[in-house]
């Protein structure tokens, strides 16, 4: 009896600091959201809330497809350079007379081949994930001054669809934010509800082990890593039809903002720990440091300063809950 | 097969009923008049890790100053899509003129376009927005200004100098402006030998500047699309140890001192200050009412070592 006792309370601790882990960031954001409306109530505005989760939705994708990539222990700093590269290469389509939600499409599906490209030399050329997506980061940066001659393309006309895709709003959400939600439900889906998603868990978890347990290691990596570059493509779409057009240099250390918001989430860097829905959070928090420190007429200069520093504590905490 | 056809059809036209351009009615924020005192202005500017731009900034702040009205900034850091949101920020924040120095004329226009919608004027400064409704652009003749440099060059070297030009970060309005009014003059009256692009950056000025003097000894002047990358370009020069003349772009203060020094030959400076200055006095007269010019010019001048 005692010993079922003693059982029982450790279970329960066990229930609480898995509780605090999953609320860690969560109560972050909540009480990043409650000093922000406090300091300025016209942050909790509808108008600033539907401006927010559209603000936010570009760097949710690309932190979703981050999380898989990080799950496996691996890194994806080609993101941002994907985005750029499927954005000109979109808009040049759509500038041909290609249809227009046909080109982005088609980018996306370009951007996934991209991915697979990362996806391949990590598996099949065995080069670090670090190394490989900062060797396409570069590459694929230049193709995109190289495809564009480094000018912006503009004129990508008046196609209603395409207009709506990054400035528009469906039941008053803009459409930015329901593609967010939905590519969240069904990632989440894969990722906690799938064998995918297991064997993801499983290559970070324990590469060797998964190897030797039948998980076609490389085949789900080169998938993962495809799907990173999907969703930095359809990204970049959404940026694509917000900005009215393409441009050479968009994305800049996107690879970045994506990689904080995955660790604020509570997604451990080393692999196999962590869940998409604290990269959602981790999105949500870098947002509302933006928009926030925005509203109350903080300095950008500052806003850097805080934005590193909200990272260090983030991390810390999870370190001590952890350890 | 019809049926799912109909079906579908009927699907998707719901799907689009119920999408829109514009923002909920719910979420639109309550506008009211107010008093010239109470007046907010935004301001977003492109970059403030670029004196340039600091200085317009200043220009701005300086002017609402002495009118008595608040201003609210914010630096997109040379990001468009940031600075779409900047923008959204600041009119969520309640300003009633927004002055914008966008980072692309392209890709600012959607923000351009959410001002509109609300019926808040927007001034651009230094670039301009190729949609939506502006009141106003307060800018430098980058053309003429181009035209200058080439015509000093030609005044001081004669015609068919050899010269080499900097080029600034490729495809930006002031790149191609600047270039532009160069080689209006240059292209008849100079032998623009080479060009290459450094990103008006004064590193990237300095290495380029470098092999520019490897690969053309015979390099008389050098026309720089701003003053970083001329200051980058003096340093190659020196430790060359050649003779070549050098015409900058905008006069910030370190081109200033380098012309005192006797460095610099030359800079076509701008007058950020005076285009914040301007941009302040065209949003006040829109909410005033009056009229203003679709295009308001910042003068331009040549300074040299005698002025």
């Amino acid at each position: 009896m005692k010993a079922n006792n003693e059982v029982l309370q450790a279970k329960k601790g066990n229930l609480l600091q898995s509780i605090t882990q999953k609320l860690g960031p969560f109560l972050g954001l909540l009480i990043l959201v409650i000093f922000v409306s406090v300091m300025n109530p016209s942050f909790l505005e509808p108008l600033n809330i539907l401006n927010l989760l559209r603000q936010v939705s570009i760097n949710a994708l690309i932190a979703f497809g981050m999380t898989f990539v990080i799950l496996t222990g691996g890194i994806d700093l080609s993101v941002g350079a994907i985005l750029a590269l499927s954005s000109a290469l979109t808009a040049g389509m759509i500038v041909s007379g290609v249809d227009p939600m046909l080109a982005i499409l088609i980018g996306c599906i370009l951007g996934a081949i991209f991915g697979a490209v990362n996806g391949l030399l990590i598996t099949k050329g065995k080069m670090a994930p670090f190394i490989a997506t900062l060797a396409t980061m570069t590459l694929f940066r230049g193709l995109t001054l190289v495809y564009t001659e480094g000018n912006p393309i503009t004129g990508l006309g008046d196609n209603l669809l395409f207009q709506l895709f990054g400035r528009g709003y469906f039941l008053g959400l803009p459409v930015p934010a329901v593609t967010m939600i939905v590519t969240f439900i069904v990632l989440y889906i894969l990722l906690h509800k799938t064998p995918f998603g297991r064997k993801t868990y499983a290559i970070g978890g324990n590469e060797k082990a998964a190897l030797i347990s039948g998980i076609k290691v490389p085949r789900v990596k080169v998938l993962i890593y495809s799907l990173s570059g999907f969703l930095a493509a359809l990204a970049g779409a959404i940026l694509t039809s917000r900005l009215n057009s393409a441009q050479p240099t968009a994305g800049e250390s996107y690879e970045l903002d994506a990689i904080a918001a995955v660790v604020l989430g509570g997604t451990s860097l080393s692999g196999g720990k962590g869940r998409i829905f604290g990269t959602m959070i981790g999105v949500l928090i870098i947002g509302v440091l933006n928009n926030g420190l925005n509203l109350l007429g903080v300095s950008s200069f500052y806003q850097q300063v805080v934005k590193g520093i909200v990272i260090i504590i983030a991390v810390l905490l999870d370190r001590k809950k952890s350890s | 097969m019809r049926k799912f056809l109909a079906l579908f059809l009927s699907l998707s036209l719901l799907v689009l009923s119920a999408c829109s351009m514009e923002p909920p009615a719910w979420a639109k924020p309550d506008r009211d008049g107010k008093d010239l005192e109470d007046l907010k202005i935004g301001l977003s500017v492109s970059t403030l890790n670029n004196p340039f731009f600091v200085s317009l900034k200043e220009g701005v702040l300086k002017e609402a100053e002495e009118k008595g009205i608040e201003v609210k900034v914010v630096d997109a850091q040379d990001d468009s899509a940031k600075q779409i949101n900047d923008v959204e920020d600041l009119i969520q924040q309640g300003v009633d003129i927004l002055l914008i120095n966008p980072t692309d004329s392209a890709a600012i226009s959607t923000a351009v376009q959410s001002a509109n919608s609300i019926g808040i004027p927007v001034i651009t400064l230094d670039r301009s927005a190729d949609k939506g409704e502006v009141e106003a652009l307060v800018a430098s003749d980058n053309i003429k200004g181009g035209e200058m440099a080439a015509e000093y060059i030609v005044a001081q070297l004669g015609e068919e100098a050899f010269v080499a030009e900097l080029e600034g970060v490729p495809g930006a309005s002031a790149t191609r402006e600047r270039g532009t009014g160069f080689h209006n003059v240059a292209d008849q009256k100079l032998n623009v030998v080479a060009k290459q692009a450094a990103n008006f950056d004064r590193t990237e000025g300095l290495t380029v500047m470098e092999n520019l003097i490897q690969a053309n000894p015979d390099i008389k002047a050098v026309f720089a699309h701003n003053d970083e990358m001329a200051l980058g370009a003096i340093e190659a020069i020196n430790s060359s140890g050649r003779d070549i003349m050098v015409i900058g772009f905008d006069g910030n203060d370190d081109a200033l001192k380098a012309i005192e020094s006797g460095q610099l030959e030359a800079t076509v400076a701008q007058q950020p200050d005076l285009i914040g200055q301007l941009a302040v006095q065209a949003g006040l007269d829109v909410v005033q009412g009056k009229k203003v010019e679709k295009n308001i010019p910042a003068p331009l001048k040549l300074v040299t070592i005698e002025e």
